[in-house]
């Protein structure tokens, strides 16, 4: 018998009650818990904010007006970053950035795109590439995370391998919870991709005596910037 | 004072207690680094209805995923593999090992880089791989050091938790030529630029799995450091190796686990990554591995799958909130143990892994105080399994079968002597008055010294009276 069938045939064996009755015997699972967390648009935000900040994840809130000059000049002011990795000009976000990598906006970055498999280029990925930008699918204020779902555009090692990693967060895609992500955009039924990922704050440990260190193998920074309606961009203070 | 400790049949164990005990560093890095860790558990989980409701969920998650424990293994292999995840099924830790060696020469891979994994501790895979001229490395920054040491881990989550900051740079300094330095950062710093080079150099991937998915076929890896990320990215081929009993049913009842999970282990609302991989990397994809491979590893667990009240070791998510809470092992430290997972999971769990007899003294190495209990966010019932344990060692019972392989190991036939001449008396009341009232008089000569059982307490005596003459003294006073 191979070793599948003979471990198989062991918890077959092993319930010795009917199965029915096992599963009659265990208790129905109440997600309530975590349905009932409901916050405000504000209050989300608010919370997204604090749970980053707990971890050393910044966070900028950004009005949709020209936001991509802003976060190109706040990145200017606040990084030492040459090299720049963003998605390329046909995906969404690679297209509002094309005018920084033209040179439009008067920053002498270097910008390149992932555009070939990694194999052709992983020397200058990890070695020569200072911060990637890339977009999320979505956030959760609860526990001050990001979704992504990696894609051909914005392949996995982007949000990983540069020491400072530039994440977009739609403030209209913030979620409560990671159950409610789940949730309300069905993953289990749709199928889920070769790889999603919640991230939350920048690459961490504390194996050496507890004591937290950041960028022990990942990003050494993460910088959200969040995008808002006008409206909302009194409650929090946007530039 | 040295305690007595031949009569509990675990020689080793005390011994390696006792050591653990005249050490003074090892006891404070335990005491500061668990008190610490107590501390960050109670302030996340300070809402305690919340809490209280999420253990009640995170238990059902768990108790329903068990009820159905081969239809799920069966979907999760149908779901991964038809979505190119190659499914392997190992029944103990050899075979496992030799599974992950076959997929090494197949691919002639030399270097192995590792996400951390207790079941590859378990099956002490690098040991395995190192004598088949494999090297693996182990990329935690934790592992990373205990590896360094030559040491195993003293905690499932923290590795090197038993090392300070001065211990652990001067390791680093003789085995990597850093500087002596007590600058965290520094180190840290130093151990990220030693392993990014051999992330990119390595041939194969391998990490363990916090919880799988049957419904979507979805490993889920729960890692702060980011290592996780690139040994599941970077090598062109990731070995996934898990227990059988971490699959769960449904993609959401991840959620309940991985909140307390974090939160119980280190205080944390959530980790840094929460990692969730259903397929090799795809022909448009520009990264990731080409083959995914996943080893569901028995090891013992099928069989303790067997009986229902045991099975409820198999719904722990390893947070490590028991043994952070456990005062025998803040005082005694992981090494101790003796074994791959240690306090009070271990000690539930050890036996069915490498031997009943083999790890003899664990069930009776605790105070049954239900620290652990109180504090597990899946709800085992530690002291409850404990005591059970217990019994089994000394189970004598011929009539009713019991799983446990060795169980009755500790019984003497001193012991089945004096229960059988117990059964015998208790059959017969007039002999059961004349040997009490034998025992009452003889009382004066009943040995001061029990042998261990004496060493803390003062030798049990016969009462004056028995408690049917007290009885009859009664009805005559009315
Ligand atoms: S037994 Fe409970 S407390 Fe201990 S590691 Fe497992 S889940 Fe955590």
């Amino acid at each position: 018998m191979s070793a599948r069938d003979t471990i198989l045939q062991r918890l077959f064996d092993g319930r010795t009650e009917a199965l029915g009755e096992t599963q009659a015997q265990v208790p129905a699972s109440q997600f309530h818990v975590l349905a009932q967390v409901k916050m405000s648009l504000p209050a989300r935000l608010q919370a997204f904010q604090q749970a980053m900040a707990k971890v050393e994840g910044e966070v900028i809130v950004l009005t949709r007006a020209q936001w991509p000059q802003k976060m190109a000049a706040w990145l200017a002011d606040h990084t030492q970053a040459q090299r720049i990795l963003v998605p390329p000009a046909h995906h969404v976000l690679g297209q509002a950035l094309a005018p920084l990598w033209q040179g439009q906006w008067g920053h002498t970055w270097q910008v390149r795109t992932y555009d070939a498999p990694i194999e052709t280029w992983q020397a200058e990925l990890f070695n020569e590439v200072d911060l990637a930008i890339t977009s999320t699918r979505a956030g959760i204020a609860q526990t001050g995370s990001l979704v992504l779902w990696p894609t051909p555009e914005e392949p996995r090692l982007m949000s990983l391998v540069p020491p400072i990693h530039v994440a977009i967060l739609d403030s209209q895609r913030l979620y409560n919870t990671f159950y409610e992500v789940l949730q309300v955009e069905a993953w289990a039924q749709q199928g889920m991709p070769t790889n999603a990922l919640l991230i939350s704050g920048p690459s961490k440990t504390a194996d050496i005596e507890q004591t937290l260190a950041y960028g022990v193998h990942g990003p050494k920074r993460l910088i959200v910037f969040v995008l808002v309606d006008e409206e909302m961009a009194e409650v929090c203070d946007a530039p | 004072m040295t305690l007595k400790t031949d009569h509990l049949a675990g020689g080793q164990f005390y011994i390696r207690v006792q050591d653990a005990l005249a050490n003074a560093p090892i006891r404070a890095n335990f005491r500061k680094a668990m008190d610490g860790l107590m501390h960050k558990r109670a302030t996340a989980l300070e809402d305690t209805q919340e809490r209280e409701s999420l253990r009640e969920l995170a238990a059902n998650v768990r108790l329903r995923a068990l009820a159905r424990l081969p239809e799920l293994l069966i979907q999760l292999e149908k779901k991964c593999q038809s979505q190119g995840i190659q499914v392997h099924w190992a029944q103990d830790a050899q075979q496992a090992c030799e599974q992950v060696l076959a997929i090494c020469q197949q691919r002639q891979a030399r270097t192995v880089i590792k996400g951390k994994s207790m079941v590859s501790e378990e099956m002490e895979l690098n040991h395995f791989l190192a004598e088949a001229g494999i090297e693996a490395l182990e990329s935690d920054l934790g592992e990373y050091i205990v590896q360094l040491a030559q040491e195993t881990p003293s905690h499932i989550i923290m590795p090197a938790i038993h090392k300070n900051t001065q211990q652990i740079s001067q390791l680093m300094h003789e085995k990597t030529g850093t500087q002596l330095s007590h600058d965290v950062a520094y180190l840290t710093e130093c151990a990220r630029q030693q392993l990014r080079e051999r992330f990119q150099q390595a041939d194969i991937g391998l990490s363990g799995v916090n919880f799988a998915v049957a419904e979507t076929g979805t490993l889920c890896l729960v890692e702060n450091e980011g290592n996780g990320r690139l040994t599941t990215s970077v090598p062109s081929c990731h070995i996934a190796v898990m227990g059988i009993e971490k699959v769960v049913e449904h993609l959401e009842d991840v959620t309940p686990l991985l909140s307390l999970l974090t939160r119980s282990a280190t205080g944390q609302a959530i980790t840094t990554y929460f990692n969730m991989i259903s397929r090799p990397r795809q022909p448009d994809e520009k990264d990731g591995p080409e083959v995914v491979h996943l080893i569901l590893v028995d090891n013992g667990r099928a069989h303790l799958y067997q009986d229902p009240e045991l099975r409820d070791t198999l719904r722990c998510i390893r947070c490590g909130a028991c043994m952070n809470h456990c005062p025998v092992y803040t005082r005694i430290g992981g090494h101790a143990y003796g074994t791959t997972y240690p306090g009070p999971i271990g000690k539930i769990l050890m036996p069915h892994l490498t031997g009943f007899a083999n790890n003899a003294a664990l069930p009776s190495a605790s105070t049954l105080c239900g620290a652990c209990a109180e504090v597990c966010p899946v709800k085992i019932p530690i002291p409850d399994i404990l005591v059970r344990l217990r019994r089994e060692a000394v189970n004598g019972d011929q009539i009713n079968p019991s799983v446990m392989a060795e169980k009755g190991f500790k019984r003497t036939w001193k012991e089945a002597l004096a229960w059988q001449l117990w059964a015998y008396l208790a059959q017969r009341p007039r002999l059961y008055q004349i040997a009490t009232k034998i025992a009452r008089l003889g009382h004066y000569w009943m040995p001061q010294s029990l042998g261990a059982w004496t060493q803390v307490r003062t030798a049990p005596r016969p009462a004056a009276k028995s408690l049917s003459q007290l009885r009859r003294d009664a009805e005559k006073s009315l």
